[in-house]
């Protein structure tokens, strides 16, 4: 275990991170960027590949592959949907300039 | 290198690719980059994994199986959904991480049961995220379900917050039997009571809140994640999990304030259904035909268009940028103005656009385009209601009254694209739809667009 506090220490940190790396995101971004944040909760993928990894029983080996494929699921899914509203977005000058 | 050395390299390289890719997302410029920074650290991230040490290795087929059975579906229906069905998707992925992160804490209690020991501490995370991941997971399927059309009504009745109390005290009361390994059914029904919390906090949300609910169970995920990232001793789950966790909680906040409604306002109480209001509005509205609106557009110096979800929903972005291309075509200065609302959630309707290729330096937000209005010849309002209901500044017993508008009626004139008279989405009469400026030009959005455009070239 990673020692208690410097656990409590990590959490805030990245807490601060969190909220100040999106502070000044303008409007238009708001629903790619909900959508980019929803991806990289998708690392929740890794916590249950190892939590399906050391599984024994058959109980715990379902709910581990259930669990696995629900944070594929997040994962893939967050980062199609993310990409394909990102791609979109272009400025007058880059529109001319794939015209040409 | 040591396989534990090279696991953890990966993850901090992962979590820094993370922040970098969420920072890089919240400009416009950057925001390409930003996703594809992010997909790398994940997928860095997820190879490592699989070389964990001491993992079984028969249960590695399993992951693998897995990953694709879960993995294969999302790509595909991320790959096909309509623009419009954006918020429903990202409700879909974000219950299923929450999902994920209970099932993590259900695997690591059971395993408990027979004997490594877990401190108090760490199970009392465990449940903690297993509570809020299971939330999240009822309650952004029911988001989904409702978004998509499949639940219709908002069910309401009194004593619905004492009830979910209720639930919430059995869930935390299962969760501490749980916590003190008294063994049993109680892990089992402490996470029914859990994902039942989900749907009844979430059944009482009318679907125009939605897209708020939708940004807290996203940060709530995130949070989860994080609470299970310390249960495993996962640093790039704790630091991903809540770095999501705290964005999503600005997020969320940002969004609510937009709508002009606090959070607990959003969460507890009934909005939209009984909304009356905007009585006694004076004069009559007065219809326009299509080749006399393209007149007024075709001379005009300045138009701005106000799009709305009315505009989606006829399919009209392709032909309302049509439009505008014609328009500039003629020396007319367009700009489109997209209030923080639009759409079903913010920034939505800047996909929308988007993906009719509107470039976003002619979209500008309510804050940056209403002193633009004076000077502005035509203001064309497309399936767009309450945004522009002058209410919203005059009258006090209008639901939305203290709602931020976009200034449509200081334009010399306004032309409002609508399919009938009828009130719409939320029911409430739109004053600026009486205003003497105002022309109303009845009629599907798409159809009328291509009207419109064909005036404007004859002209």
């Amino acid at each position: 275990m990673i020692d208690g506090f410097v656990a409590l220490y990590i959490f805030m940190l990245a807490a601060f991170v969190g909220y100040e790396v999106i502070s000044r995101v303008p409007v238009i971004l708001h629903t790619p960027l909900m959508s980019g944040s929803n991806f990289i909760h998708g690392i929740v993928l890794v916590g249950a590949m190892v939590a399906l990894g050391f599984a024994d029983t058959t109980l715990e080996k379902v709910i581990g592959f259930v669990g696995v494929a629900l944070a594929s699921g997040n994962a893939v899914g967050g980062y199609v949907v993310t990409e394909r509203m990102l791609e979109m977005f272009k400025r007058s000058k880059d529109r001319d300039q794939d015209q040409e | 290198m040591s396989l534990d050395t090279l696991i953890a390299a990966s993850y901090f390289l992962a979590a820094v690719l993370f922040i970098l890719g969420l920072k890089a997302m919240s400009s416009p410029a950057g925001a390409r980059r930003g996703i594809v920074w992010a997909g790398s650290g994940m997928v860095l991230a997820t190879a490592v994994t699989f070389f964990w040490p001491g993992m079984k290795p028969e249960n590695l087929l399993l992951i693998g199986a897995a990953i694709i059975a879960g993995g294969v579906p999302a790509w595909i229906s991320g790959r096909r959904v309509a623009m419009t069905g954006m918020p429903q998707m990202i409700a879909l992925y974000n219950g299923m991480g929450g999902g994920a992160a209970a099932a993590i804490a259900w695997v690591a209690l059971l395993g408990d049961g027979h004997g490594d020991g877990m401190s108090w501490t760490v199970a009392t995370l465990a449940v903690t995220g297993a509570l809020i991941g299971a939330v999240s997971f009822s309650g952004s399927l029911l988001a989904f379900a409702k978004l998509q059309g499949w639940v219709k009504r908002a069910l309401r009745f009194a004593g619905q917050n004492a009830l979910n109390v209720l639930i919430l005290a059995v869930a935390a009361a299962a969760a501490a039997l749980v916590v003190m390994d008294v063994g049993g059914p109680w892990l089992t029904v402490f996470i029914a009571v859990a994902l039942l919390l989900g749907l009844t906090l979430t059944m009482p949300i009318g679907g125009a809140d939605m897209p708020v609910v939708i940004s807290l169970y996203n940060a709530l995920t995130g949070l989860a994640v994080g609470l299970e990232g310390l249960v495993l001793d996962n640093a790039a789950m704790i630091i991903a999990g809540t770095v999501v966790g705290a964005a999503g909680t600005l997020l969320t906040q940002l969004m609510a304030k937009a709508m002009n409604r606090s959070l607990a306002n959003v969460l507890f109480s009934a909005f939209g259904e009984t909304a009356a209001g905007g009585d006694g509005i004076e004069g009559a509205m007065k219809p326009v035909e299509a080749i006399d609106a393209a007149v007024m557009l075709g001379f005009a110096r300045q138009v701005i268009i106000i799009p709305g979800y009315g505009m989606a929903v006829a399919q009209a972005q392709h032909k309302v940028w049509e439009l505008a291309e014609a328009l500039m075509k003629r020396g007319v200065r367009v700009k489109f103005a997209i209030h923080p609302v639009a759409g079903r959630m913010p920034g939505h309707m800047n996909v929308l656009l988007a993906e009719a290729g509107v470039p976003y330096d002619l979209i500008f937000d309510e804050a940056e385009i209403n002193p633009e209005f004076p000077k502005t010849d035509v203001a064309l309002v497309i399936g767009a209601n309450d945004v522009v209901n002058t209410a919203a500044r005059t009258d006090t017993a209008s639901p939305i009254y203290g709602m931020p508008i976009l200034d449509a009626d200081k334009a010399s004139n306004a032309i409002v694209i609508k399919r009938g008279q009828g009130t719409g989405f939320s029911g409430i009469e739109n004053a600026l739809f009486y205003e003497d400026r105002t022309r109303m030009l009845y009629g599907d959005g798409q159809a009328m667009c291509a009207e419109l455009i064909r005036a404007v070239h004859e002209i």
